[in-house]
């Protein structure tokens, strides 16, 4: 066997080298992604998804807390004045801009995850005697964000406004939240 | 063969096949140090004790506790009340990180003092501030562990800082929690990356000490070591130094165990964590504070996590942001003024990183935040070309050769003459 490397020996080995080295990657790849992937939700964890609630109890003005994946979440019967200030606010002036209608399935309750969009703290303001924040609805005593009757970020370092879970009125009292 | 160079037969024989005390003795005891190292120059070694104590102390805890959201808070306590010595070990190790922190922050600012970061001690440096991170990440999990109120939110928030990447921000913290909040899945993946990650830390300061040997120590004045004149033996000048001051430290440390333990915690973290209620006032551990100042002084989410991790990230370039080739700041009058700004500042930030984020101390956090980076990006930078450095001397043997030099020094070089 010949040892001259002609230039067509050296373009055979140097595809050799970049296929190995090509395949060699893609399999360590694969073998990583389920080292990472473990760490993502597992299906028990996504099967703990959703939580019904009778909001039958709830009167006008009050407001409860009900956990959904681990997390908060505020149901609050709005009074008449709270569901006119969340309607008259003009759009002009939001970090977040989004009408209330755009945030309630029926004006009376609002359903809101009850997590600070700065950095994860739960709001106060779903107890009578709570700190409301300069807007009414709620405050993050973290980092002092202020949210209006509609969960909207109105000022503080939150940079959006309370999230909507997914939820649906199974009855006119009755929701399903997830 | 060559000529045996130990007395003990067996050693001699283990060292021909593996020269581990070949090794150590070249490392430990004849390795030569300049010989005008300062009581700061104790904090490397004391840093390194520290991690020993808290790997120590973290396995035997580790061999009681639960991680598991239901019995974590409950095994802590059982570790308290009713495991033998659980008290004093966990006492330990919990004050452990705050000394862990002190140590390293006078470790840091020691090099910061005498430019130790310069040439050819860059990858040293580095290295340094690489510890310095995964200290961190270590000691956040680890504080989460006892799965108090404060383990808890501060868990949540400190996790929600990468939801501020634009994005992929809310997967990443999602893929973070195992979950849909900081639950279960967290607590154990916290619990098994607070156990490795201390022997990653040890690694890492083994790199750190293999480019340290590969120059030696810097010193006071911060000139190369020209000659044997200028250095001593390892052992037994500095072991015994190191010693004496690690005794002080032990007394200070076991001062704070016995009689203070609860000093540098929260008494929040005495509450078993709840998803549905945040502490009224949320604080990290003292040793984050300054940091936290940063995040809150930048009325932005995205910019306030990229500044506080900036704030890292721009000692990583320091070697080449300080553009001066004089090391120590005994000859660097401005550098000097602008060091002690710089220790006054890194103060301020964390005391308002433990106040309220309101009103006046809002502001004062952004001026203290304005200036952490104006003293890296722009003095350092800048002062070179402004700054008069006093003469540097000749060698660490003849450290005065200036007009000054007082009668005493005079005399000493006479004598040496």
């Amino acid at each position: 066997m010949t040892n001259k490397n002609t230039p067509d020996d050296k373009n055979k080995r140097d595809f050799l080298q970049i296929s190995t080295y090509a395949l060699g990657a893609v399999g360590a790849a694969s073998f990583v992604w389920p080292l990472i992937n473990q760490m993502n939700p597992a299906a028990d964890t996504l099967a703990l998804a959703s939580t019904e609630v009778d909001l039958e109890q709830l009167e006008e003005g009050q407001a409860i807390t009900v956990t959904w994946r681990g997390k908060p979440v505020f149901i609050r019967h709005r009074t008449k004045e709270e569901i006119a200030s969340a309607k008259d606010q003009l759009l002009d002036g939001l970090r977040d801009p989004q009408t209330d209608d755009e945030r309630v399935q029926n004006e009376k309750y609002i359903v809101l995850v009850g997590v600070c969009t700065h950095l994860g703290c739960v709001p106060l303001g779903q107890k009578s005697g709570d700190v409301k924040g300069e807007y009414g609805g709620w405050f993050c005593p973290c980092h002092g964000s202020h949210y209006d009757h509609s969960g909207r970020i109105r000022k503080g370092p939150a940079p959006t406004n309370l999230e909507i879970p997914q939820y649906s009125f199974l009855s006119d009292t009755l929701i399903k939240i997830g | 063969m060559s000529k045996p160079k130990f007395k003990n037969p067996v050693v001699n024989w283990i060292d021909y096949r593996l020269p581990i005390f070949t090794f150590m003795n070249h490392e430990l005891n004849e390795y030569p140090t300049p010989k005008n190292l300062n009581y700061f120059w104790n904090f490397g070694s004391l840093a390194g004790i520290t991690l020993v104590i808290m790997i120590v102390t973290g396995i035997v805890l580790s061999m009681n506790y639960t991680a598991h959201i239901d019995y974590a808070f409950d095994s802590v306590e059982r570790i308290m009340r009713d495991v033998n010595h659980g008290w004093l070990l966990r006492y330990i190790h919990m004050n452990g990180a705050s000394f862990f922190f002190i140590v390293v922050y006078i470790h840091i600012f020691r090099g910061l003092y005498y430019g130790s970061y310069k040439a050819p001690r860059e990858i040293l440096w580095i290295l340094g501030v690489l510890i310095l991170l995964l200290m961190m990440a270590t000691a956040f999990m680890g504080y989460v562990l006892p799965w108090g109120q404060m383990s808890f939110w501060g868990a949540t928030v400190i996790t929600n800082l990468f939801s501020a990447i634009p994005l992929v921000g809310e997967s990443i913290v999602t893929w973070l929690w195992g979950g849909f909040s900081v639950d279960n899945p967290t607590l154990n993946r916290f619990f098994s990356l607070h156990f490795v990650l201390p022997f990653v830390i040890v690694g890492v300061v083994i790199l750190h000490l293999v480019a340290l040997h590969r120059f030696g120590s810097n010193n006071p004045i911060g000139i190369d070591v020209k000659g044997k004149q200028d250095t001593i033996p390892f052992h037994p000048y500095y072991t015994i130094k190191d010693l004496f001051g690690l005794s002080v430290f032990a007394t200070v440390f076991a001062a704070a165990v016995f009689f203070f333990p609860n000093f540098m915690g929260h008494p929040d973290n005495y509450i078993p964590a709840n998803p549905m209620v945040t502490p009224a006032h949320i604080v990290p551990e003292w040793y984050f504070l300054p940091f936290y100042a940063i995040l809150r002084a930048i009325p932005d989410k995205l910019g306030g996590v990229l500044f506080m991790f900036g704030a890292i990230m721009v000692l990583f370039v320091l070697p080449w942001l300080d553009k001066s080739s004089v090391r120590s700041s005994q000859f660097r009058p401005l550098y000097k003024l602008f060091f002690w700004f710089l220790v006054i500042d890194c103060i301020a930030l964390g005391y308002l990183g433990a106040m309220p984020a309101e009103g006046i101390y809002v502001v004062l956090s952004r001026l203290a935040t304005a200036y952490y980076f104006f003293h890296f990006l722009i003095i350092l930078p800048l002062l070179p070309k402004i700054e008069s450095t006093r003469p540097l001397p000749v060698s660490i043997s003849t450290p005065i050769i200036t007009a000054s030099s007082n009668a005493s020094t005079v005399m000493a070089m006479r004598e040496k003459k």
